[in-house]
């Protein structure tokens, strides 16, 4: 698994548990002691263990965790940077979500050798899509809700989400777009200011 | 041939938002809704192209260039009020012949104009791979800061690991590995340094009745007492067992040397308390100076070596210039008895 990933999960429970936390889970699941480096790659048993122990320690089952993985990704001001580049999507939300399957590719635009699961869009009606997620990994559908559901909210978008759990290691998750301008969303400029570390 | 095309109206404004119409001598009759908008304010339409841009490319001479030579070649231009963005165009006459079309883009300037205009995505065409470009700067940008995050712990754990290589973990002094590399790094600058070579005495005896714990105490003390006597910018370093080194950049002067060698018995010399006991060591020092160039660096250990064993020759708890030695007839392995080991014998000056 990419260390990208890895390192996600880790600063999400660093930056949601506190860095106890992340220390009793590093012991646990015998990770490096010192962290997961963003540019490496590692053993996908690693992550595997380091799931299994997160469930464990922080009582949540693992769809649910996985979910708040997905919500802290596009929330948390430590990893804003990720946040940025989605809303490059489009300008709605329905626009947005229209590109979704572009994610991987564009990814690997900037990280050739980032894994991600194959997407699929496909619309069942003009407010209403379904998204195949195929992986070797299951539960990237549930960092999907989790994602979709918190940017839904940075768009100002009304939604209602589903994950409709895996077939043949594709996940389905349904989306329907209730209300555009729901709310007022985070504003989002196309070009940044200034570099966020 | 194919018809020509005939747009309707807002067709030309959606598939290219950054065109402009021109008439034959280079009034703006008509700009897309993002060139308008790059000139808030002020209106483009009824404006000569040239009162508003400086052409950059190509060159031609003339104080204004005539449109004709401009056609299908590669343009850029350039605002000449502020911002004073850059844009790249083509050029070509439309079918009617009434009028000339230039399309536009950001090129290189494409962050700074949408920082500048406040673009937004509906600001482009959706086959401008502009946004493209600016998410991949902008992808770029973060996997780079990881990469030199990763490059600043990488280069800060080597440092560290060098420390430690180079580290004597009893006494934090340097150890045998530094030495070579110091002394190595001296003689290859050709700067002039002195050495003292310096041995512990009754050492041996400490470890054997009291101890290795007391031992290890006796290391320690007697690495402070060297710290505390010499400079910053000597290099202190414990070459083995009892055996240390030191460094000293700078200094050649004898007299100076054997001072700094015999300071540094006599307050070895003072009894190390551990537990319940005194511990009472003396030091033997050989010293030699390095000129600068030509001498090698195990040369230059060898005669502080010498020196050493002619300081244990005398009766140790003394300190031997090298030079003192040369010539003379000292047999190295003609050494006083200690007077029995509870006891340093007294330090005597060379």
């Amino acid at each position: 698994m990419h260390g990208l990933i890895n390192r996600a999960i880790q600063c999400f429970v660093r930056d949601t548990c506190g860095p106890d936390a992340w220390e009793r889970l590093a012991r646990v699941a015998e990770l490096p002691p010192s962290g997961f480096e963003a540019m490496f790659v590692y053993d996908d048993q690693i992550t595997e263990r380091m799931l299994d122990a997160a469930v464990l320690l922080l009582a949540k089952p693992r769809d649910v965790l996985l979910e708040d993985v997905g919500t802290y990704l596009v929330s948390n001001p430590n990893v804003e940077p990720l946040r940025r580049l989605l809303r490059f999507g489009g300008e709605t939300f329905l626009e947005f979500l229209q590109t979704v399957d572009d994610l991987p590719r564009r990814a690997q635009l900037a990280l050739p050798d980032l894994e991600l699961p194959a997407i699929e869009v496909i619309g069942v009606e003009e407010d209403t899509f379904r998204i195949g997620c195929r992986w070797a990994h299951a539960g990237f559908g549930h960092v999907l809700v989790g994602m979709l559901r918190t940017l839904a909210d940075d768009y100002g978008a009304l939604v209602l989400l589903d994950h409709h759990g895996c077939e043949d290691r594709v996940e389905t998750v349904t989306v329907q777009v209730l209300r555009e301008g729901f709310a007022v969303g985070r504003p989002f400029q196309l070009a940044s200011e200034g570099r966020a570390s | 041939m194919t018809p020509p095309v005939i747009l309707g109206a807002g067709d030309g404004d959606a598939l290219m938002p950054l065109h402009m119409r021109l008439s034959p001598c280079g009034t703006i009759l008509h700009t897309g809704p993002t060139l308008a908008k790059l000139r808030k304010g002020s209106t483009l339409v009824g404006r000569k192209l040239f009162d508003v841009f400086r052409l950059r490319r190509p060159h031609l001479t003339g104080a204004s260039p005539q449109l004709a030579r401009l056609i299908r070649q590669r343009l850029q231009v350039q605002f000449r009020e502020p911002p004073e963005t850059s844009l790249n165009g083509l050029m070509v006459t439309d079918a009617t012949g009434e009028s000339l079309l230039v399309n536009f883009s950001f090129g290189t300037g494409l962050v700074d104009a949408i920082r500048d205009y406040d673009l937004h995505l509906p600001d482009f065409a959706a086959t401008d791979p502009s946004i493209e470009m600016l998410y991949l700067i902008e992808a770029n940008a973060t996997v780079l800061d990881e990469w030199r995050r990763l490059n600043l712990r990488l280069q800060s754990a080597k440092m560290e690991a060098e420390k430690q290589a180079y580290t004597d973990t009893l006494t934090g002094l340097r150890n045998r590995r530094a030495l070579d590399h110091v002394l190595g790094r001296l003689v290859d600058a050709g700067e002039p340094f002195g050495v003292i070579h310096l041995d512990l005495d009754f050492f041996k005896q400490v470890n054997d009745t009291l101890g290795h714990a007391a031992g290890d105490h006796v290391l320690q003390v007697a690495a402070k007492v060297m710290v505390q006597t010499t400079r910053a910018q000597d290099t202190l370093i414990r070459a083995g067992g009892d055996e240390f080194v030191i460094l000293l950049p700078g200094t050649v002067d004898h007299g100076h040397l054997l001072r700094l060698a015999e300071r540094l018995i006599e307050r070895l010399e003072v009894p190390i308390p551990f537990g319940d006991d005194l511990c009472r060591i003396s030091g033997s020092a050989g010293i030699t100076v390095c000129h600068g160039g030509g001498k090698p660096a195990d040369a230059v250990l060898q005669e502080a070596d010498e020196a050493l064993y002619a300081s244990k020759a005398r009766g140790r708890g003394c300190a031997t210039m090298y030079r003192a030695v040369k010539g003379a007839k000292v047999a190295p392995f003609e050494r006083k008895p200690a007077k029995g080991d509870d006891g340093p014998t007294t330090a005597a000056s060379g």
